[in-house]
């Protein structure tokens, strides 16, 4: 009996293997470990171990970094669903750290303040898989090149405004759709604008999708936004800052659990709807200087 | 004759892989999200994905304790990962699925996530009883089978743990034949739904 686990083609069956295992799920960002638990009682298939949800980040300000080893540590030891953490984009430190601390996924994300404006973390250096965030095709093609095992469109974090994670997953469907309109000679231009690697740039146009799961994040904070983005083509949701920062987390963490499931049945995502509470306050996106759009970090 | 039909239980997880498999072994399918999807089922597949959210998701409408009641019929189910520890008839540390309705039935002690975090995760190939060549087998944060009770054979073993069982017409893996190109697993539960449908 033979364990190649150390193969590089065998990682990446493991590590885009673990996405494949969270479709149809909600990952819930969490901040406590008492959070990890609601969450994984309400029936999340994750959790993303933060010091500071998106919408304190952004209502404090500073520099965002990676969280305390002990608070993930904690979360780890709190709950048996996988456990993901961030690190800044292009902090490859952070993210070494991470993977000693053995949490599930790390996710390079803009949420926290860039390391590197110009260069992403190398993910194939890493056993421990990695989720990237992408408002277009090209972008969520350069970060699997990269070595991404799941990517997630970004939408505006913090906001609970749905219209970017609306715009982007529209966007990267919609590219894909454009490209199995094309023809071979055609591919290769569309490679050189996507600025990404022609193999990669042929198999979604021949097979109609990414070659690994896409999550979409950034703005949800009701069942029905939930859903929404699942008959838009999402593979399953994040939710951040849209379930503790709402009037009863549990019932919304079930509620959009639910909702996600069942999402082409509007009888039970009306149901879902039921009695939640106050939802976030939440911020217009169209209200937001451009400066302090999250989406933008990442190149 | 006519193709099996094969449900795959769709609340969460690897559904669409099993699907594939499924179709390529000759089967017909169809997606189980409530009780009545299981009606005129000649087989079941529970795939992988996280235990205590499919649990979770199936408790409004009783859905798993209808697959056990189908089962015990005589309905041939394949379980796999998260699939298994919903058929074990203990699991250690359930903490997390405490107060859930799981199906049952298939007399081995299961323990969740039995190998440590996703960095454990491996392949291996195993020898399988009555299969000619090794099958390639994906493990991700696998749960493992800690006790196998009578009438449990057990068709595989990594090391001294048991990791495909069957017993009657319930085949279990703590591992994810769905995400090779190999169908020869799906294939067995097809013939164990035709030899029923016959």
């Amino acid at each position: 009996m033979t364990i190649t686990t150390d193969q590089p083609q065998t990682r990446t069956r493991l590590n885009t293997g673990l996405a494949e295992m969270l479709k149809g799920g909600v990952i819930m960002d969490v901040v406590t470990p008492e959070q990890a638990r609601i969450a994984e009682d309400a029936g999340a298939v994750a959790v993303m171990a933060l010091e500071r949800v998106p919408a304190d980040i952004r209502a404090q300000g500073g520099v965002a970094r990676m969280s305390d080893p002990d608070l993930i540590e904690g979360i780890i030891e709190a709950v048996s669903i996988p456990v993901m953490a961030k690190a800044r984009i292009g902090h490859f430190v952070e993210a070494q750290v991470l993977q000693a601390l053995k949490v599930d996924y790390i996710d390079e994300s803009e949420v926290l303040s860039p390391a590197d404006y110009t260069n992403h973390i190398d993910k194939h250096a890493f056993d421990v898989p990695f989720v990237c965030g992408a408002t277009n095709l090209g972008e969520a093609l350069r970060r699997i090149t990269e070595g991404a095992a799941m990517i997630r469109s970004k939408g505006e974090a913090g906001t609970g405004d749905v219209s970017e994670a609306m715009r982007h997953i529209r966007t990267i469907r919609g590219e894909i759709r454009g490209l199995g309109a094309k023809s071979d000679d055609e591919l290769y231009v569309a490679a050189k604008e996507l600025a990404a690697p022609f193999e990669l740039v042929r198999q979604v146009a021949r097979d109609g999708r990414l070659p690994v799961v896409m999550f979409v994040a950034g703005g949800v904070a009701t069942p029905a936004d939930a859903a929404m983005m699942m008959q838009l083509g999402a593979d399953g949701v994040f939710v951040g800052s849209g379930i503790f920062k709402s009037g009863d987390p549990e019932k919304r963490a079930r509620a959009i659990v639910r909702a996600t499931t069942h999402f082409d049945d509007p009888a039970e995502i009306a149901a879902a709807s039921r009695g939640l509470g106050e939802a976030m306050v939440g911020i217009n996106v169209a209200d937001l200087p451009a400066p302090h759009r999250l989406a933008e970090r990442g190149w | 004759m006519t193709a099996p039909l094969v449900g795959v239980l769709a609340l969460q997880g690897a559904v669409r892989e099993h699907v594939r498999a499924l179709e390529a072994a000759g089967a017909g399918t169809r997606l189980v999200r409530r009780p009545a999807d299981l009606d005129g089922l000649d087989a079941l597949v529970m795939p992988g994905g996280e235990s205590t959210a499919i649990a979770r998701l199936a408790r409004h409408d009783g859905l798993l304790p209808r697959v056990r009641t189908q089962v015990d019929g005589g309905m041939p189910v394949f379980g796999t990962c998260a699939g298994l520890i919903l058929l074990a008839d203990k699991v250690q540390d359930a903490d997390a699925l405490a107060g859930l309705d799981t199906v049952g039935g298939l007399r081995i002690t299961a323990r969740r996530n039995g190998f440590g975090s996703q960095l454990d995760s491996f392949e291996a190939d195993l020898a399988v009883d009555g299969m000619e060549g090794p099958l390639r087998a994906v493990f991700i944060r696998a749960p493992q089978i800690v006790a196998a009770g009578d009438g449990v054979e057990v068709l595989a073993a990594h090391g001294d743990r048991p990791v495909l069982v069957r017993q009657g017409g319930i085949l279990a893996a703590t591992f994810h034949p769905e995400l090779t190109d190999d169908t020869r697993l799906h294939g067995m539960l097809v013939e164990m739904a035709r030899d029923r449908v016959a």
